[in-house]
């Protein structure tokens, strides 16, 4: 479904990402672990398609398209969803509305038709019971005035109405008291299924306790170095990173 | 016009139709002395009083000098290359068909998704048929009369009820206060005149679009609205869609006034033609705004949403002289290309307990140069005074500037004022967070414009909030970049 090969970039003269290679398949969680500085954020950003990343090398390829060669609203369109580390507030911008006109830009560009206003709102009660959420969020402005927890659970509705199919979720867990971390943990979990791949990126293994991983990978210096399973993240919570490190220089 | 202009059209219509001696009679040569005032005031019709009405706006005129003070740069006008009047143009002068016309503007009209047919009036060309709304206003002429408001020109005003002009023309902004608003009285061509009788609320919002003759009244326009005690009138000015004109200087009154517990509401979308990429032909829109609310809890409000216009300079106000009364100015400017607006108000409270509100949001994209500029006065015998000033800008690239100059001039100390202000930018976080959700850049930047403008866009009747917010989205497409 998503096949990264060889990634490298740049961020003005520094190169942050040095050959970057992963292979998601359909359905799976893949966790993205790593040291400050790893290069994990610009990973998900050259993925959503973020400006002042310059790609030098390797191919990024999602369900047969050159990811790389779409604007970000196109790879939108196609089923990528960033779930950002810092969500942006939009003063005066009625929630509901974003969500609408995001989906219905959505469903225009794959042919589907657009929803009115009543189906849009049956579909927003459906996805908040999934999701056990109330609608005090909606009425708001775009993140304005939002809290951390909420701003966060505000992305997981989102991706919840969006329905993704591939979810990038941007240290989600960054800045989430415990209770806030459970819930945005719930939602996430209620919205696996086996169409929807997971890219969670994470600093701390604290978050893979709530969403089981398949697969977990190790950023170090803009690559991958070490892959394995949902015990890796649990080697690397009790012995930190250092030791992959060393190894990787040994080797 | 240009003089040179005017001697083309001679020349080219004697040729081709050889009826030179009609365009002779039609039009005035440029320039401006005490006969060509005198001469306007003749081809009108005009009762004597009205001829001294104008010629005393004409001498003081001369001892003006054009204001300097607002942040706009163009070349001086020469005031003598103007031709200060000119009768409707007949069909044979008017561009021919819409091939005649800037594709630009066509694909404006396209996008607003207005009638052919109007796009051909709107642009300026002959139009054989006149559609719909012909039996539409007759049909609310009908009913306004009924109900006793008299809405017409103010050239036939100046007839039919001279005794409330002589009453009421030039009693909110006077000849002499300033050099525009002299020039408009010596000159006016015409406008539109409103009359709401005593406890009449108007059956309808009023609309120059429903008043046929009102097109083409040119460069000069002159607006009375006289709204009775315990009246109500709510006023649409202008049209979304942009409006092309042969002449670049507009220079325009207009006076509301509101007497014990009327309310008059006077909403204006401007939309002129700002001129081609580098600025060029683009309108001079140099107004003078004022309402008075002469009686006790009155109340005037001004909603304005401004796109258009090479250059604008236009400060609607509000005099509260009555004890208890309420000034309102709700306002969105766009500037961008290389559009220049000094825009804002005046608040001057006189009266007891008179209470006003601004809410300015100022959008500048591209080259465009914008400045707020507002006045809040408190007079001595103004007790218990209140305003609440809010004054936003959003900026839109980094080649844009927005000024604020807010004036505040307080002689009661019971005064109650607040001002806030911000400046911003659309972000390119912002930006990539709403095209991460699937908009495209266009629909991000006219969904943060249009949240930023909220406030305004509330205060405008319904259907044309709708089309003030499309008009917005249109205006700043391919503003980022």
């Amino acid at each position: 479904m998503l096949s990264v090969k060889g990634l490298r970039a740049n961020v003005g003269e520094n190169e942050i990402l040095t050959g970057l290679d992963l292979e998601v398949g359909p359905g799976e969680i893949h966790a993205i672990m790593g040291p400050n500085g790893s290069g994990k954020s610009t990973f998900s950003h050259v993925l959503s398609g973020r400006e002042g990343y310059e790609v030098t090398a390797g191919s990024v390829t999602f369900e047969g398209q050159d990811l790389l060669a779409l604007e970000p609203e196109e790879r939108a369109h196609l089923g990528v969803f960033l779930a950002f580390q810092y969500p942006v507030e939009l003063p005066g911008v009625n929630n509901t509305y974003f969500l609408k006109a995001a989906l219905n830009s959505i469903r225009k560009a794959r042919g589907e038709s657009e929803l009115d206003a009543v189906s849009f709102l049956r579909l927003i009660k459906e996805k908040l019971k999934i999701l056990h959420l109330n609608d005090s969020l909606l009425k708001r402005a775009v993140n304005a005035g939002f809290s951390g927890g909420e701003k966060k659970r505000n992305e997981i509705f989102q991706m919840a109405l969006l329905e993704p199919k591939l979810a990038i979720l941007d240290e989600t867990d960054s800045g989430l008291d415990i209770d806030a971390l459970r819930v945005v943990a719930d939602g996430v979990n209620a919205l696996r299924s086996p169409e929807r791949s997971m890219i969670v990126v994470t600093h701390y293994q604290r978050l893979l306790d709530y969403i089981e991983p398949d697969r977990v990978h190790v950023l170090a210096k803009g690559r991958i170095i070490r892959s394995g399973g949902k015990e890796l993240a649990l080697e690397l919570e009790e012995k930190g990173y250092g030791w992959i490190l060393e190894q990787e220089q040994a080797a | 016009m240009t003089s040179t202009q005017a001697v083309d059209d001679i020349v080219r219509s004697e040729y081709e139709h050889g009826f030179v001696t009609e365009i002779e009679s039609d039009t005035l040569p440029p320039g401006l002395d005490e006969e060509v005032v005198r001469a306007i005031s003749a081809r009108k019709g005009e009762p004597e009083f009205m001829t001294e009405w104008r010629l005393k706006a004409y001498r003081h005129w001369l001892t003006m000098a054009t204001p300097h003070w607002a942040s706009v740069h163009y070349p001086p006008i020469d005031f003598q290359s103007i031709s200060y009047f000119s009768a409707p143009k007949r069909p044979e002068d008017m561009p021919k068909s819409l091939d005649e016309i800037d594709p630009a503007l066509l694909e404006t009209y396209e996008k607003l998704g207005i009638p052919i047919e109007e796009q051909k009036a709107l642009a300026g060309i002959a139009v054989d048929a006149v559609f719909d709304s012909v039996s539409v206003a007759t049909t609310f002429r009908a009913a306004l009369a009924d109900a006793g408001v008299i809405f017409c020109s103010i050239s036939e005003a100046v007839h039919e009820h001279p005794e409330l002009i002589k009453q009421y023309l030039g009693s909110v902004v006077p000849h002499t206060d300033n050099y525009y608003a002299g020039l408009n009285a010596a000159v006016f061509s015409d406008g539109t005149f409103v009359y709401v009788p005593k406890g009449v609320r108007c059956p309808m919002e009023l609309s120059t679009y429903f008043r046929i003759n009102a097109r083409n009244t040119g460069q000069f326009e002159r607006t009375l609205i006289i709204a009775e005690a315990g009246s109500y009138v709510s006023y649409l000015e202008g049209c979304t869609a942009p409006q092309r004109d042969e002449n670049q200087l507009h220079a325009a009154v207009v006076e509301l006034i509101a007497m014990d517990d009327a309310e008059i509401k006077y909403s204006t979308v401007q939309n002129w033609y700002p001129g081609d990429a580098q600025g060029r032909g683009g309108i001079y829109n140099f107004v003078t705004k004022r309402g008075e609310c002469r009686g006790a809890r009155s109340k005037i409000s001004w909603t304005q949403v401004e796109t258009g216009s090479a250059i604008t300079w236009k400060y609607p106000s509000c005099i509260l002289r009555g004890d208890d009364s309420i000034g309102e100015f709700y306002s969105v400017a766009v500037t961008k290309g290389r559009q220049q607006a000094d825009t804002g108000t005046k608040m001057i409270h006189l009266g007891r307990n008179t209470s006003s509100t601004i809410v300015s949001k100022g959008i500048s994209a591209g080259e465009g140069q914008q400045t707020y500029r507002g006045l809040v006065r408190i007079s001595q015998r103004a007790e218990g005074a209140r305003n609440h000033t809010q004054c936003d800008s959003l900026l839109i690239g980094d080649r844009c500037s927005a000024n604020t100059f807010p004036y505040i001039e307080v002689k009661h100390p019971s005064a109650n004022l607040e001002h806030e202000a911000t400046t911003s930018k659309i972000s390119d976080d912002q930006l990539f967070y709403c095209r991460s959700r699937g908009l495209t850049e266009e629909d991000a930047v006219s969904m943060i414009v249009n949240g930023f403008c909220k406030e305004v866009f509330n205060e405008l009747p319904m259907e044309f909030a709708v089309e003030a917010q499309k008009l917005l989205s249109i205006s700043l497409e391919g503003a980022v970049g």
